[in-house]
């Protein structure tokens, strides 16, 4: 799907085709990627065989069900419209996944290059930080909200809102951790030998930050997909005709008291799968990062 | 907790048992009415916006110099009477002893007059009398007087109608602001004064009774009679949530809840606390607008198609559910009204004929253009938009559903471009029943061009048959003209209704005197301790 | 000390600028027209474009900033478009349920989270630990409003423990303010109290490894309170940025919780008059917001001075 979820289904399926010892020796020293990995997997792999495991059409309407508790037809119930909600959550995850991983990927990637370039030149990091600390200050969900009224309701805009106010939090950790590295002896070395500016940054800062952006990246899109369903819940995200897990709990909050598996289904998988992102994090800062990881 | 409570919520009769515990945890003073509105009142004019919220503020702090009663008549209510010349051209107004602003200042006639163009500035009844006016001048200050310069049958149904814009009674200084800008002040001299310290915008409104306020001695009568006020403040709680303010009512939080969702109806009619009535005796008809500027819509036989491609039942079973409160309606006026015809084959309203669409379609010329859907979430047109996507594209319409919200649709919709720079081809509006009770108020049949509502239908006939129908006095001929004034709107097809519905009101027993009016009135109310 | 303030308070002057100007661009090129909004349903085309022209809607953009910037400078945050309000009033209005709503949400966090760190600091690797840990990262992964309505659904509307929703203001009583807050802070103190206790718990970690405690611990001594407080704040720096840093977070979940609970707060009076386009709402709130953010940073980087007195704020 994108690169981010790459190591997270990576580590999960690493350890089929491993020897017995192995693999369980894995599992022992990283639970928690194991676990969140295999969630997320199954989470993936339901959307992906949305068609399979959920037939109904996912937007299509019978009102003359509307309303209905769980059952052998639809056996997480229907909405007001008749909508089959286990359809619709299934097919819902597709959105968060995407959501998730376009917001990790597209913010990491602008973040990087604004952190590098901001760290490494110093008129533009006054004015670039000076702007991060704006965007900064204006709480995400609002600055999201803001952008959506702007933008308008669409998938891309939802990725492209919630990017928005992730971006400075990358760009502050990578021109973080330019600033400290910078300062090393073989990076002066390498400056005194001549060596360009450019190579430097990639050469030698680059790879610095690749561990903890690969973490950064991971709590990023857990909470890209809370920030996509606050949006949608606040009137703000995914178009309604799409179903995503906060819009099946938006449309279904008008009437939890008589219907409340409208949001309670939705809800257990969009907090399902933010544990299972959560945990990979932990678990990836546990193994990638041990600077911190001592710590904790 | 409570023992007794706990075990009987144990029982899970969860309906009683909230209803017992929240007695302990709400004070219930009998003086203070707390009333949940539709909406957040966010404008205090009502004037300068239609907004009915801002209607039923105004209903609160204004009088009326006419009132309408239970059997839509017109009545005295500011005015002692009035009196007109034989041919009908020169009315006499004069106004009642003892009516005080809440300034206490008297109300004069001045205040009227002011108050009558202000109105007349804006809403399409005033506009009307005011182009047959000659003059509207003060006699003394409880006597004015109309003359008019072309016959007009509705001079005190227009005065004293029932939907927005009504014509509220301002002070003259106050009226005399520019009806395109807010008043600044808020005194009218009607039963309650709005206690504008304690207004918080979004969420509360509060009104006290107004001591000076002299009721007339008639028995109220939906808005005529006297309005006697029978509590000290009346307390607007905004709550966005219709499942968390229908819960809270039921837990004895409010005493009214003007208009509670009618799926969540079951969660109160098992509690023998709670009243649901409908009070409004009209409601609202739900509409299906193309804008007829742009195609495919602009092609009279594209705008029929749609007439074949509703069944009102799948409409409103979605859109409101429960049968009790909705009908299906063959006419494009208000079923239940004088008005009401189905004239001109109004039952191709009632059921799908997708073949007969499907024709239609072909023989607009239509091939496949796209067409822009506006949905708006946070609306109650929210499913029919749903259904008609899904009809349009069974008839093979290539449809395009942009989702916003509804303050947003309110700005596209005034777009006259293509559908792909910024304008649109087709939405959904709820017109108010009274409105639509009423040829001259009807937004959805004026066919006046530039003049007409969004979507701007075009059709020089029909306008000429409605001029008509205003002009013609004697009643049977008055029914001919109006049976082919429809006949000629269902060939233009200027909207398409999908249903209509009435929206039932949740109150607690405590209240004694809730009258039913087509807006929300809290006058005559008592609460028991 | 006092020319550290003066000096982080006129830095913070770039930050607010840059959003005043955006969030003016932001909302004046979205589309919307509050003027149509005003209107109502049932009014015609003119009457809006005569609206617009009165509210000077239909000017020139860079006219319209600097009118507003002007006014900005001397205090003046303009008026509701909608209600004809001034936006400090309406601010003021929607104050106390969002900062009583916040500090109660801080305490009950606060009350769970350091207790809980400790312990499983203290309990490194075993049960207790495991349990804390576990709970903490659910606790980080629940939307706001998924607990609020499960809450709202048990104890509100099925146990009648609670009010359903709505705020009880401070003058009404306490305890029936407290009450009205209580489902609502529960449901906003969960993300904090995870964000709290796993901090907590780290610092401890690191408290407790030094060498000192290590050598009482080998002794055999007990885990006394005195113990526990002398560690804490030995571990206090990283905690009070944590709960600092949750303000931040806070004001997001505000949002949310107070459109769940229907609390009249800031939260739903921003979201509110972005949906009708109410612009001098809209920038005044979110100016406010802004410099509530920057503000709680300052007293964050001042409160280290508590814990350390090593730390010194020389201009």
């Amino acid at each position: 799907m994108s690169a981010a979820l790459e190591p997270e289904v990576g580590a999960a399926t690493a350890e089929e085709p491993a020897t017995g010892s192995r693999a369980w020796r894995f599992v022992r020293r990283n639970p928690t990627i194991v676990v969140g990995g295999l969630i997320l997997a199954l989470v993936l792999g339901a959307a992906l065989a949305a068609p399979l495991l959920a037939p109904i059409d996912p937007l299509e309407i019978n009102v003359l069900v509307r309303l209905q508790g769980p059952s052998a037809e639809h056996p997480f119930g229907t909405d007001h419209l008749g909508r089959d909600i286990w359809s619709r959550t299934v097919h819902g995850g597709k959105v968060s996944l995407l959501v998730g991983a376009s917001v990790a990927v597209i913010s990491s990637a602008l973040g990087l290059f604004i952190g590098l370039v901001a760290g490494y030149i110093t008129i533009v990091d006054r004015i670039v930080m000076r702007i991060m600390d704006g965007l900064m200050s204006i709480p995400s969900i609002l600055l999201a909200i803001a952008l959506m009224a702007l933008a308008g309701s669409s998938i891309g805009n939802v990725i492209f809102a919630i990017t928005v106010s992730e971006v400075p939090r990358v760009t502050r950790l990578v021109r973080g951790i330019v600033l400290s590295v910078r300062e090393e002896p073989f990076i002066e070395a390498a400056v005194a030998s001549g060596t360009r500016t450019f190579w430097i940054i990639v050469r030698h800062i680059l790879p610095m930050t690749v561990a903890p952006l690969i973490v950064q990246a991971t709590y990023v899109s857990a909470a890209a997909i809370i920030s996509e369903a606050y949006l949608s819940f606040l009137g703000a995200g995914t178009p309604p005709e799409v179903p995503s897990w906060g819009n099946v709990v938006a449309e279904g909050r008008d009437f939890f008291p008589i219907a409340p598996w409208l949001i309670l289904v939705p809800s257990a998988f969009l907090a399902m799968t933010v544990l299972a992102v959560n945990m990979l994090g932990d678990g990836l800062r546990d193994t990638l990062d041990p600077r911190i990881a001592r710590r904790m | 907790m409570h023992p007794t409570v706990f075990s009987r919520s144990l029982l899970a009769a969860s309906v009683l048992a909230l209803a017992g515990s929240a007695a302990t945890q709400v004070q219930a003073d009998p003086k203070v009415l707390k009333v949940i509105p539709y909406a957040d009142l966010k404008i205090v004019d009502p004037i300068w916006t239609t907004a009915t919220i801002t209607t039923h503020h105004g209903f609160m702090i204004y009088d009326t110099l006419i009132a309408q009663d239970e059997n839509f008549q017109v009545q005295p209510q500011m005015l002692e009477g009035w009196k007109a010349s034989d041919d009908k051209m020169t009315w006499t107004f004069t106004l009642r002893d003892g009516l005080k602003f809440h300034d206490g200042a008297p109300v004069r006639s001045a205040d009227c007059i002011a108050s009558i163009k202000r109105w007349a500035e804006r809403d399409l009844g005033g506009q009307l009398l005011i182009s047959r006016t000659e003059s509207l001048e003060a006699v003394d200050d409880k006597t004015f007087v109309l003359k008019l310069n072309k016959p007009f049958g509705q001079v005190l149904e227009t005065l004293g109608k029932i939907s927005s814009n009504i014509l509220f009674i301002m002070p003259e200084r106050i009226a005399s602001t520019s009806s395109a800008e807010q008043i600044k002040e808020t005194i009218g001299s009607g039963p309650y004064r709005f206690v504008r310290e304690e207004w918080v915008p979004g969420s509360k409104a509060v009104y006290a009774k107004f001591e000076d306020y002299v009721p007339r001695s008639e028995p109220p009568s939906m808005l005529a009679g006297g309005k006697v006020v029978k509590v000290d403040r009346v307390e607007w709680y905004y709550v966005p949530n219709k499942s968390t303010a229908m819960a809270a009512l039921n837990a004895g939080e409010y005493d009214f809840y003007e208009a509670p969702s009618i799926d969540l109806l079951p969660m109160v009619q098992s509690n023998p606390n709670i009243t649901v009535k409908v009070l409004n005796p009209v409601g609202l008809q739900v509409a299906m607008r193309p804008n007829t500027v742009i195609p495919p819509f602009d092609n009279v036989k594209a705008r029929q198609a749609l007439q074949y491609i509703v069944d009102q039942s799948e409409y409103m079973t979605a859109m409101v559910g429960n049968p009790d409160f909705w009908r299906a309606c063959p006419s494009l006026f208000w079923c239940d009204s004088p008005v009401m015809t189905s004239a001109g084959g109004g039952e191709r309203l009632l059921t799908k004929d997708l073949d007969k669409a499907k024709a239609l379609l072909a023989e607009s010329g239509y091939k496949g253009e796209k067409v822009v859907l506006m949905d708006p979430t946070d609306h109650p047109t929210h499913a029919a938009a749903l259904l008609t996507a899904a009809n349009l594209r069974k008839i093979g319409m290539n449809v395009e559903v942009q989702a916003m919200d509804w303050a947003t649709l309110t700005s596209r919709r005034k777009s006259k471009n293509p559908a792909d720079e910024g304008g649109w081809n087709v939405f959904h509006t709820r017109f108010g029943g009274d409105a639509s009770s009423n040829p001259i108020t009807h937004l959805g049949t004026n066919t006046g061009c530039d003049k007409a509502w969004f979507g701007w239908p075009c059709d020089a006939e029909a306008e000429k048959l409605k001029e008509a129908w205003v002009d013609e006095l004697d009643d049977a001929k008055r029914k001919d003209v109006l049976d082919r004034y429809h006949t000629r709107l269902m060939e233009v097809a200027p909207f398409t209704p999908v249903g209509q519905y009435a929206i039932p009101s949740a109150y607690s027993n405590k209240l004694e005197g809730v009258l039913r009016t087509p807006t929300m009135v809290l006058w005559n109310i008592s609460k028991k301790e | 000390m006092l020319t550290y303030v003066i000096r982080r308070l006129i830095s913070t002057i770039p930050v607010l600028v840059v959003v005043a100007l955006f969030v003016f661009l932001l909302l004046h090129l979205g589309p919307g027209d509050p003027a149509a909004i005003i209107a109502g349903d049932f009014a015609t085309p003119e009457h809006i474009a005569q609206i617009r022209a009165k509210l000077g809607l239909d000017r020139p953009l860079h006219v319209q900033f600097f009118e507003w910037a002007g006014r900005l400078v001397q205090g003046d945050l303009g008026v509701s478009i909608f209600s004809n309000v001034p936006v400090a009033t309406l601010i003021h209005q929607r104050l106390e349920p969002t900062l009583t709503m916040t500090v109660t949400t801080i305490l009950f966090a606060v009350a769970v989270a350091i207790p809980s760190g400790v312990i499983a600091a203290w309990r490194r690797g075993r049960l207790a630990d495991r349990v804390v840990m576990v709970l903490a990262v659910t606790g980080f992964s629940l939307p706001v409003f998924v607990l609020g309505y499960v809450l709202i659904y048990l104890l509100s509307i099925k146990a009648g423990m609670f009010p359903v929703q709505g705020y009880v203001p401070l003058k009404e009583g306490v305890w029936a303010c407290l009450r009205s807050l209580a489902l609502p802070s529960m449901s906003l103190g969960l993300v904090l109290v995870a964000l709290i206790a796993r901090m907590t718990r780290a610092s401890m970690v690191e408290v407790l490894n030094q060498d000192y405690i290590r050598t009482a611990r080998a002794k055999g001594l007990a885990p006394s309170p005195i113990l526990i407080i002398h560690a804490l704040k030995n571990a206090g720096i990283p905690i009070v940025t944590t709960v600092g840093l949750a303000v931040a977070v806070l004001i997001g979940g505000v949002v949310v919780t107070e459109s769940v609970f229907a609390i009249p707060g800031i939260g739903r009076l921003t979201v509110e008059a972005i949906l009708q386009k109410d612009y001098p709402v809209i920038q005044g709130v979110i100016l406010v917001f802004s410099f509530v953010y920057v503000l709680v940073n300052l007293l964050i980087d001042m409160s280290y001075g508590l814990f350390d007195p090593r730390i010194r704020y020389d201009g």
